[in-house]
């Protein structure tokens, strides 16, 4: 079988795209390094550290939850929506209490589910396009959060705090807890029925169902999942906090899980990549944050660069991606005729004009 | 030995919004038989194997699986009865391994985990049993050869524990040292007791593998026999000769200032899909393109148009080099082309009829546009639009005859020196297909030069001066205009010419006719 591999997909087939996105990670890190050394500092200090992991697991949280979304070619732009009610759910239901943590986190999860199950449910049973969809979620739980709340609402009590205030070593406890669960969520994806499924849907639903495959259950599941872990988001930023605040939508969340997404490798269509791919994306962006903190950049220009490593970043993977219907290619190589036993000859000079034009 | 075949499909009829597609067809299939369909584009074949694997339901009629009566409404019903097909298009996803493929919707478990390793190993297995030990259970399915996936297909079904299963086109795509690949597994399968409904156009694979062979006509059930008493030619004879439909305006007299020169030239033109592609059209002359489906008719269509680009050779339009890289090129260099889909391709369809009339015009010919669109009320009422709402009225409401008048009336405002009519009168009344012919001989005598492709093989045969039929991406050979259609189908097929029957019998590598386009 003749394959005609370019470089670049010699490369990233040996690598896989995950790796080429730990590549890319270490690449930003070193060079993040030398700016940071060109000015006199050191990027790896203590504090760096701790704040690159800190910034890590919110985003990390949400993205994680969009990757198994965005994998079943589905979107959910409901997100930041979703953590700013579950800050509010979570203040509310602890209300300073430390006996009522439980029931907080039980009642801030078991919201966000539903949000998410009634997200699934439109896209799959009406049929509603999941970007309409889900920007639907979000405006009906900004419009009630607007006129419900003004101002902080709840108080989260001390014990939960630590949730996300503590660290062991420079490790804060929100950021390990980001990375179990991203364990955990690429061993869902690797060994489930559902898992396997979420793939399927994305890469084509038809060949899914013809399979036997019923398509909506790893749709539906997978809304649910990354409106649950948007609670979680929101179950950090209520301890962060230390009270419910509604105005975390204002911050974007829903477009920059996207982007951590799609920087992890993850192709926005559906059907390929995963979250190890994902939680290098989230640190990239980590990495990117608190290098230009350190540097001091004016934020509009912060947003200039981060807008340009994105959309250079899928452009790279978009070159080493293989096209993904397989095109029945019938002559590959240039088409000698099938009784010649010699190699191909070149193609014959079609035109006098190859050799008579007046130079 | 049982006494029921393996399937028996009896009587199975089915129409489409009124259309009858089958009519009663009647078909037995036994262990280890390799049970060969034939028949022109449209005769039924695939509507037919979708009927049997749960795809589309018959309207009427009986199907018996080893003497059971049986009725699959969703393919993974017939799946888990043993009935699998292989289909033209692909069912796998290019993302994810062999394995994964070949378990989707049926991932081995244990202890509520997916057994990735009991998946891989039973993969392997599998595909040791074919004889395959190249393919790795583990890689995925976009780095395999289209040979390779196909074989990850037909793993797929044996997966399902098939006793039957049904192949459409599986060599439509393949190198010659792939179909070997192809007829080993069939032989392996046969071994097993395995039923095989084969469909092709290939007649040369049919007379290799098939022991009956079954041809169907326009729906209708023509003969079932085995193969080794029929031949080539009497095969070709029994898969054509439908009434002629219509009749075709006659020629016109050429008046145009660039008749009888060479408008069109293709010299060695290729790319993935095609090779060797020599092709002349003069001005006044109506050139078919004729062939099976899949056998590179749409191709050259959009290869001169820059769609898919012939990578090899080159294409000049009245004398000048042209080799269109792009749609606006083509139109640039005076090239029209009335596309296969008319609704996705040829229309933009809640715009005006005014508005769909102006597009190339605005958006490639911009200088001199309203000049040219002046014409274009002329041009419509010429071709006889009829139209309730007037000429603003959009284009999705109109009949499929008018619509079409719309994209020829788009197509004629840019006076194109070269017009390629892919499937002109597909899906459009008799009246309008009248009028489309009409049109068509007015354009040839005005000096147009036209390249027509047509499934219809009286149409081709019909209205083309010349006949260029292609197979398999190639040039087969041409034909004068007016051959019968018994030869056109029989380069089509490579099936030997009339006269040469004794050989087939014999020799069953049979014949391969390539008539090689020398440059």
């Amino acid at each position: 079988m003749t394959r005609v591999l370019t470089a670049s997909r010699a490369l990233s087939s040996r690598l896989g795209t995950t790796g080429l996105v730990y590549l890319a990670l270490a690449g930003v890190l070193l060079v993040s390094a030398v700016f940071v050394a060109a000015r006199g500092a050191s990027l790896l200090t203590a504090a760096n550290t701790v704040d690159l992991f800190t910034r890590s697991s919110l985003l990390g949280f949400l993205a994680i939850g969009m990757t198994l979304v965005i994998l079943c070619r589905s979107l959910d732009l409901s997100v930041g929506y979703v953590a700013a009610l579950s800050t509010v759910v979570a203040g509310l239901t602890m209300a300073g209490d430390p006996s009522r943590i439980l029931l907080g986190v039980g009642a801030t999860l078991g919201l966000a589910a539903l949000i998410g199950l009634a997200n699934g449910l439109v896209i799959t049973r009406l049929r509603v396009n999941p970007f309409i969809a889900t920007l639907g979620t979000g405006l009906v739980i900004k419009g009630y959060l607007d006129t419900q709340f003004q101002g902080p609402a709840g108080s989260i009590p001390a014990a939960f705090q630590t949730f996300g205030l503590s660290r062991i070593g420079v490790f804060p406890v929100s950021t390990l807890v980001m990375l179990v669960l991203a364990v955990l969520a690429v061993l869902y994806l690797r060994r489930t029925r559902t898992g396997f499924h979420m793939y399927a849907v994305g890469g084509d639903s038809e060949v899914a169902r013809l399979s036997g495959v019923r398509p909506e259950l790893p749709v539906i599941t997978a809304h649910v999942l990354c409106s649950v872990m948007a609670g979680v988001a929101g179950l950090l930023l209520a301890s962060r906090f230390g009270t419910g605040n509604t105005l975390v939508y204002n911050n974007g969340y829903e477009l920059e899980a996207i982007a951590a997404v799609v920087l992890g490798g993850t192709y926005l269509l559906g059907g390929r990549g995963g979250v190890a791919g994902t939680v290098a994306g989230v640190f990239i962006l980590a990495t990117l944050d608190t290098v230009f903190n350190t540097l001091g950049i004016d934020p509009f220009v912060k947003d200039v660069l981060r807008g340009t490593i994105v959309i250079a970043a899928v452009a790279l993977y978009a070159r080493s991606q293989i096209s993904r219907t397989a095109v029945r290619v019938r002559f590959p190589s240039g088409g000698a005729p099938p009784p010649a036993a010699g190699p191909p000859d070149p193609p014959p000079s079609p035109e006098p004009l190859a050799q008579g034009g007046k130079r | 030995m049982s006494t029921h075949p393996l399937l028996r499909m009896t009587g199975v009829s089915k129409s489409f919004l009124g259309v009858r597609v089958l009519h009663g067809v009647d078909l037995e299939l036994r262990a280890g038989e390799l049970h060969a369909l034939v028949g022109e584009n449209g005769a039924g074949k695939s509507t037919l194997m979708k009927v049997l694997a749960g795809v589309h339901r018959a309207d009427s009629g009986r199907i018996e699986l080893a003497g059971r009566e049986v009725s699959f409404e969703h393919p993974v019903q017939a799946q888990r009865a043993g009935v699998a097909t292989v289909f033209q298009e692909f069912n796998l996803l290019p993302e994810r391994t062999v394995a994964q493929n070949v378990f989707l919707g049926r991932e081995p478990r244990r202890r509520g985990l997916v057994d990735e390793r009991a998946m891989e190993r039973d993969t392997a297995r599998l595909l040791d049993d074919l004889g395959l030990e190249g393919i790795e259970p583990r890689s995925k399915v976009r780095s395999l050869s289209v040979a390779e996936q196909q074989v990850v297909e037909i793993v797929k079904a044996l997966s399902h524990d098939a006793r039957v299963i049904s192949m459409d086109e599986p060599t439509a795509a393949l190198a010659d040292h792939e179909v070997e690949l192809l007829y080993r597994i069939i032989g392996r399968l046969r071994e097993r007791g395995v039923g095989i409904l084969y469909v092709s156009h290939r007649l040369r694979e049919i007379f290799d593998l098939a022991d009956t062979i079954t041809v169907l006509k326009d729906g209708h059930l023509v003969d079932t026999g085995p193969a080794s008493g029929t031949r080539p030619a009497d095969l070709v004879r029994k898969m054509v000769g439908r009434p002629v439909s219509a009749v075709f305006p006659e020629r016109l007299e050429p008046r145009g200032e660039h008749v009888g020169e060479v408008r069109l030239s293709v010299s060695g033109g290729g790319n993935a899909q095609l090779d060797g592609i020599d092709l002349q059209v003069r001005g006044g002359e109506i050139v078919g393109l004729a062939g099976l489906q899949g056998s590179g008719r749409t191709e050259i269509a959009h290869a001169l148009f820059g769609i898919d680009r012939f990578t090899r050779g080159g294409v000049s339009v009245d004398g000048l080099r042209a080799d269109p890289r792009s749609p606006r090129q083509a139109v640039r260099a005076g090239l029209a082309l009335v596309t296969e889909d008319r609704k996705a391709q040829g229309l933009s369809l809640n715009q005006s009829i005014l508005a769909n009339s102006r597009l190339v015009l605005d958006a490639v010919l911009p200088s001199g546009s309203g000049r040219r669109a002046r014409r274009i009320p002329g041009i419509l009422s010429a071709l006889e639009l009829v139209a309730r709402g007037g000429h603003h009225q959009e284009v999705r409401y109109l009949s499929g005859g008018n619509q079409q008048k719309v994209v020829l009336a788009k197509w004629l405002a840019t006076d194109p020196g070269v017009m390629v009519l892919d499937e002109p009168t597909r899906g459009i009344d008799v009246g309008a297909k009248q009028a489309v012919y009409t049109l068509i001989r007015e354009l040839a005598a005005s000096g147009v030069a036209i390249l027509l492709i047509s499934s219809e093989l009286p149409e081709l045969i019909g209205m083309a001066d010349r006949l260029v039929v292609l197979g398999d991406g190639r040039v087969a050979g041409e034909l004068p205009g007016g051959s019968s259609e018994e030869a056109v189908m029989a380069l089509a097929t490579g099936a030997p010419p009339d006269g040469a029957h004794e050989s087939a019998d014999e020799d069953s590598a049979g014949p391969h006719r390539h008539e090689e386009a020398a440059p």
